[in-house]
């Protein structure tokens, strides 16, 4: 359990004073000057050492995509891109970091841009979060008024300014280079890699884009050294991180866990339990709407980090934990997501364009039972067709719930489909 | 040079080179759809999966750069399933209709499917249907077909600069198409046809003609701009279907311009099948005897000095070089290929020539276009300063009619004033020439055909010389002539022009009118005056009903581009010749034979009985003619006349792209282009529906 005294996010429930007067006395910018002083190369050692992992879902090391960018300043600019269109179906963390503590937010903005020398930051903020982004932008028009940010940020020497850009309602701009894209104007489409963005990014120049959280805990990490935030959660899952539990808990919520907690403790203690008990749990998503479900007896002993996700064959993502109980029609649940991914594919290759379709209907069928059993198989294989073969990774996630499915509720596809018929048959005669 | 492994054998590719290429280069065909060569790279189709070691997912070779070290392998079970995998997801929404599909039989879908498809469907849903779009009388579209795989995006946005295309909605309802549904404005729109890797993007005028498997190709080269396109011809009995690319890097890359590939219906219309003789004022069917008898009969009683010659703009080398060799043993000095009264100089080989080469272009920095629109003129040339452009560095200026050239230029004026400042140093561009390394500039036949068109040209020469446009010793030649007829510079190489004391064409015209030439012979001219041709006697060798048929006296029908064994020197001084697809409709010949059988008529027994002896007696008189498909370049030399400028603007020759001669003239799909794209139209009768 993460001990008071190691939250980073103070006011993540908006109860505080959320303006700069706040944000000042919770800890923010304090001594950001200073931080800036110790120079670029080592920020980013500091970051590095502290072991972050990026918050947006894959995990990739934030120190390590830092130290990707050109330590030379060509003719190019670089450019800061935040990630703040949090479009991952159960996922909210990031949304509560732009309204209560946007502070954090700015000052990790002014942190990253001087470590990877970007003297602007783009932050794109989902277009359905429009008092999210207002917030965003109060508290960034305060920050500036008090020469936090704009020129000679917070009198380091450092010009920096700070960009809001409402996205149009696509969950692909959540992928880097389609937000690049988007950002540049374009039809959010992934663009092939390499290049890298840290080579070719935003207006071809060099760009490192991270998560909203992921920038959000620089400032303290850096304030309270790298040691304390490596101290916490697990060997290669360190850190603290706000985990979302939703579904059918008694108390949903957004909390600050260390990593690594386990499963069972994040929804007993902190959302109150399951609906009916524990022993009614069927099932959780456990990182977001794209990584596989786990079933009850998993979520006994699993922990909530990135490796102990990964042995079980799911995943962390987002840290937004989805609770299902008895209730659950799973195969309907499933097919749900499918029709999202569905929704959601940008069309651009085939496997995805095609094969998102593809899945939603015969998830939809066979959440009536209008199929045949050895369609199952078939499922299972146009899963692995998408999957791994396509530009970004959406295919995979729209294939990832459904091997989950497979993987843990096989016998309930099969009743399903023979009770189907089964009523068929009997309507025959 | 990156050296890597692909299937166990070592190859090495230059730097910058993709994994597919290097696949290519081993010898490993890789299956692709939104890959091209001349294409920007999607990597969309995921067709061209490989695997590559310490990847833990396959890669699409099209868009991964080849690196030193890598092992590649595209054998292994995995990949032939992901390559099953993405076939199957392609087809699952591609209707089955292959057997009325124009596409069928030259199909990439078709033959990857026979590699990589299987036997049955598994797909138990509906397959999508989309609403198939109009983008003009050119391209049939049947967009149910469409893979997305954005080759027809890439090229209008990037080839053709035409950025109209764009792909709408997402996932399964992507479609391809524009945000306003518009015909598709470009003089390359064809090539959209040749990339779909589908039956998408068909070609309308062609559509369920025939089967590919049932034509008959021959290559051959294109003659209705100045470019020498490399083309196919396909035919199908006596009639050519349609005319396909042919890929030459030097000149037309493997693209042809819409003209050139829609213009072939009209060879089955308006021809001449016979020959006419007029009587009492009206043509009548005749035989070839009583035909030659009644222009050996007229010649008979009239004077060498009164009789005079024009070839036009689809003659070809050896029948203009039999008819001159004909007109100098009659004995007059009166000939003229420059059908537009352009005051080219034949003196000098380098002085009417488009030295640069068109694959020259690409060395290129900076450009002063002089009265000339290329995109009309020629599209093909239009494109290669276009992808000149998009390489960068490279500054245009024009002077001349405001066009949209499809790249970014200047705007320098209209007419000779800026070009005589710009001749006297005092126009800025001359600074941008005389910084450049390797500067050019174009002249086009709206400069020229006009009366102080020689001037001009000796202005041009002027600012060539100048500004270091021509280095000899560097192997550059920034000086070009931009011609628009495919027998210009075959007719200035013969010397098919005014001997000594000779009119040129603007006089044979006059004097026709004034009496002064009593008997002229038109070789395949149609674009001059014919209605001021007064009394003269006029015999007109052709293949088509067009204006000259319709003045002439006496008519010979004469075989088209497609239906001889011809030589033809396009605007480069690149001798092609192109080659027999059909035969000539009814009677008509083949025009050298034509000028050899009536002069013998006439009295005067030409000396050659074969093509190979007209061939080497041409060659001999005129060794440019002995080197096939090669620039030979031409010494630099004094050329151009003095004389006083006139204000007039320069305008370019083509009004309209889509009618320029008499095939385009006699297409009915050039016609229906006119009437969507240029506003033109033609032949409206009142009942014509």
């Amino acid at each position: 359990m993460l001990q008071d005294k190691d939250r980073i996010f103070t006011n993540i429930y908006g109860f505080g004073d959320v303006g700069l007067a706040g944000a000042r006395a919770r800890g923010d910018w304090n001594g950001t000057k200073d931080i800036l002083a110790r120079g670029r190369e080592a920020i980013i050692d500091a970051i590095k050492k502290s072991g972050l992992r990026g918050r947006g879902g894959s995990g990739f090391g934030t120190g390590m995509k830092w130290s990707f960018m050109p330590k030379e300043f060509g003719a190019r600019p670089h450019f800061l891109v935040i990630n703040a269109d949090e479009g991952e179906p159960g996922t909210c963390k990031d949304r509560e970091i732009l309204r209560h503590e946007p502070h954090k937010l700015i000052e990790g903005a002014l942190i990253a841009s001087f470590a990877i020398g970007a003297h602007a930051c783009y932050c794109y903020v989902r277009g359905e979060f429009l008092r999210e982004a207002e917030a965003l932008q109060q508290a960034a028009d305060e920050a500036r008024a008090a020469g936090l940010i704009g020129p000679n940020a917070c009198g380091s020497g450092w010009d920096f300014e700070f960009h809001i850009h409402l996205g149009a309602g696509a969950y692909i701009c959540g992928e880097e280079s389609a937000l690049i894209e988007s950002l540049e104007g374009k039809k959010g489409q992934p663009r092939l890699k390499p290049p890298f963005p840290a080579n070719v990014g935003l207006y071809g120049c060099p760009t490192t884009v991270n998560n909203v959280e992921s920038i959000a805990v620089a400032p303290t990490i850096l304030r309270r050294g790298p040691e304390w935030f490596a101290g916490i959660g697990r060997p290669k899952n360190v850190g603290t991180k706000l985990f979302n539990i939703s579904g059918h808990v008694n108390n949903p919520c957004t909390v600050e866990e260390e990593m690594g907690v386990s499963l069972k403790e994040l929804i007993e203690v902190h959302a109150g339990g399951v609906r009916g008990g524990w022993d009614n749990l069927l099932a959780v998503i456990p990182g977001g709407s794209s990584v596989p479900m786990i079933p009850k007896g998993i979520c006994e002993t699993v922990k909530m980090d990135f490796d102990s996700l990964r042995e079980v064959k799911s995943g962390l993502g987002t840290g937004a934990v989805i609770v299902m109980d008895k209730s659950t029609d799973v195969i309907r649940a499933i097919a749900r997501l499918s029709r999202f991914y569905k929704h959601e594919s940008c069309g651009q290759c085939t496997p995805c364009r095609e094969g998102t379709g593809w899945l939603a209907r015969m998830m939809e069928r066979m959440a009536r039972g209008d199929s045949k059993p050895d369609e199952i198989e078939v499922l299972e294989q146009v899963t692995r067709q998408v999957e791994g073969n396509t530009i970004c990774a959406l295919a995979d996630a729209a294939a990832w719930p459904v091997q989950g499915l497979l993987r843990h509720f096989r016998p309930e596809l099969e009743r399903r489909i023979a009770e189907a018929r089964a009523r068929q048959s009997g309507l025959a005669a | 040079m990156p050296k890597l492994t692909v299937n166990g054998q070592e190859v090495e590719v230059p730097p910058g080179q993709t994994v597919l290429q290097a696949c290519e280069a081993a010898g490993v065909e890789i299956p692709r759809f939104c890959y091209h060569e001349r294409l920007s790279i999607a990597g969309n189709c995921r067709m061209c999966l490989v695997h590559m070691e310490k990847s833990p997912k396959p890669i699409a070779s099209c868009a991964m750069p080849a690196a030193d070290g890598m092992v590649i392998r595209t054998d292994t079970p995995e990949i032939r399933k992901a390559r099953q995998g993405v076939m199957e997801l392609l087809l699952i929404n591609h209707p089955l209709d292959c057997p009325i599909c124009d596409q069928g039989g030259e199909c990439d879908l078709q033959d990857q499917a026979m590699a990589y498809g299987f036997d049955r469907g598994r797909y138990r849903e509906n397959r999508r249907a989309v609403k198939d779009k109009n983008w003009g009388p050119l391209i049939k579209t049947v967009m149910t077909r469409c893979i997305h795989c954005t080759r027809c995006i890439r090229f209008a946005t990037e080839i053709a600069g035409v950025p109209v295309l764009g792909a709408t909605g997402r996932g399964e309802n992507m479609e391809v198409g524009m945000y306003v549904e518009q015909a598709l404005n470009s003089e390359l729109s064809g090539n959209l046809i040749d990339l779909c890797p589908v039956g998408a993007l068909t070609s309308a005028p062609y559509a369920f003609a025939c089967r590919s498997w049932e034509l008959r190709k021959t290559e051959s080269i294109d003659v209705l701009d100045a470019v020498g396109s490399n083309i196919r011809v396909d035919a199908r009995g006596p009639s050519v279907l349609r005319i396909l690319p042919r890929v030459n890097e030097d000149v037309n890359e493997e693209w042809i311009s819409d003209k050139t590939r829609f213009a072939c219906d009209g060879l089955r219309h308006r021809r001449l099948d016979q020959p006419w003789v007029r009587r009492e004022g009206t043509l009548e069917p005749a035989t070839w005897p009583e035909a030659f008898a009644a222009v050996a009969k007229r010649l008979k009683s009239a004077k060498p000095d009164r009789v005079a010659a024009v070839a036009g703009d689809l003659a070809d080398a050896e029948s203009m070089y039999a008819l001159k060799t004909w007109l100098a043993k009659l004995g007059t000095p009166h000939l003229d290929c420059r059908q537009d009264g352009a005051k080219l100089d034949p003196t000098c080989r380098a002085g009417y020539l488009f030295n640069t080469t068109i694959a020259g272009i690409e060395r290129a920095d900076a450009c002063l276009l002089i009265g000339t629109n290329p995109r009309r003129e020629a599209p093909i040339i239009n494109a290669r300063l276009r992808k000149r452009w998009l390489m960068g560095g490279f500054t245009v200026g024009l002077i001349g009619e405001r066009a949209d050239l499809t790249y970014r230029h200047e705007h320098l004026g209209t007419g000779t004033t800026e070009l005589k400042a710009l001749a006297d140093g005092k126009h800025s561009f001359a600074k941008t020439l005389a910084a450049a390394k390797a500067p050019m500039l174009v002249l086009g036949q709206g400069a020229l055909a006009r009366p102080d068109g020689g001037a001009i040209l000796a202005l041009a020469r002027q600012i060539a010389e100048k500004n270091g446009l021509v280095k000899p010793d560097a192997g550059w030649n920034g000086f070009n002539v931009l011609h628009t007829a495919a027998a210009r510079v075959g007719g200035l190489d013969l010397g098919f022009v005014p001997g000594s004391g000779g009119r040129d064409t603007d006089a044979i015209v006059v004097g026709a009118g004034q009496g002064a030439i009593e008997v002229l012979f038109l070789l395949d001219a149609d674009e001059i005056d014919t209605g001021c041709l007064g009394s003269a006697f006029v015999v007109y060798i052709g293949h088509h009903g067009d204006r000259g048929a319709a003045r002439a006296d006496v008519v010979l029908p004469s075989a088209a581009y497609t239906e001889k064994n011809a030589t033809y020197v396009n605007t480069e001084g690149r001798v092609q010749r192109t080659r027999r697809a059909v035969f000539p409709p009814g009677e008509a010949r083949e025009d050298w034979a034509i000028v050899r059988a009536l002069a013998e008529a006439c009295g005067t027994r030409l000396p050659f009985d074969q093509l190979a002896d007209v061939r080497a007696a041409m060659a001999k008189a005129h060794p440019t003619f002995a080197e096939i498909d090669v620039v030979q370049s031409a010494p630099w030399g004094k050329f151009g006349a003095a004389g006083a400028l006139e204000a007039a603007p320069f305008r370019s020759p083509i009004r309209d792209f889509y009618l320029t001669d008499a095939i385009s003239r006699a297409s009915p799909t050039m016609a229906e282009c006119a009437q969507a794209f240029s506003g033109t139209s033609t032949g409206m009768t009142g009942t014509h529906g």
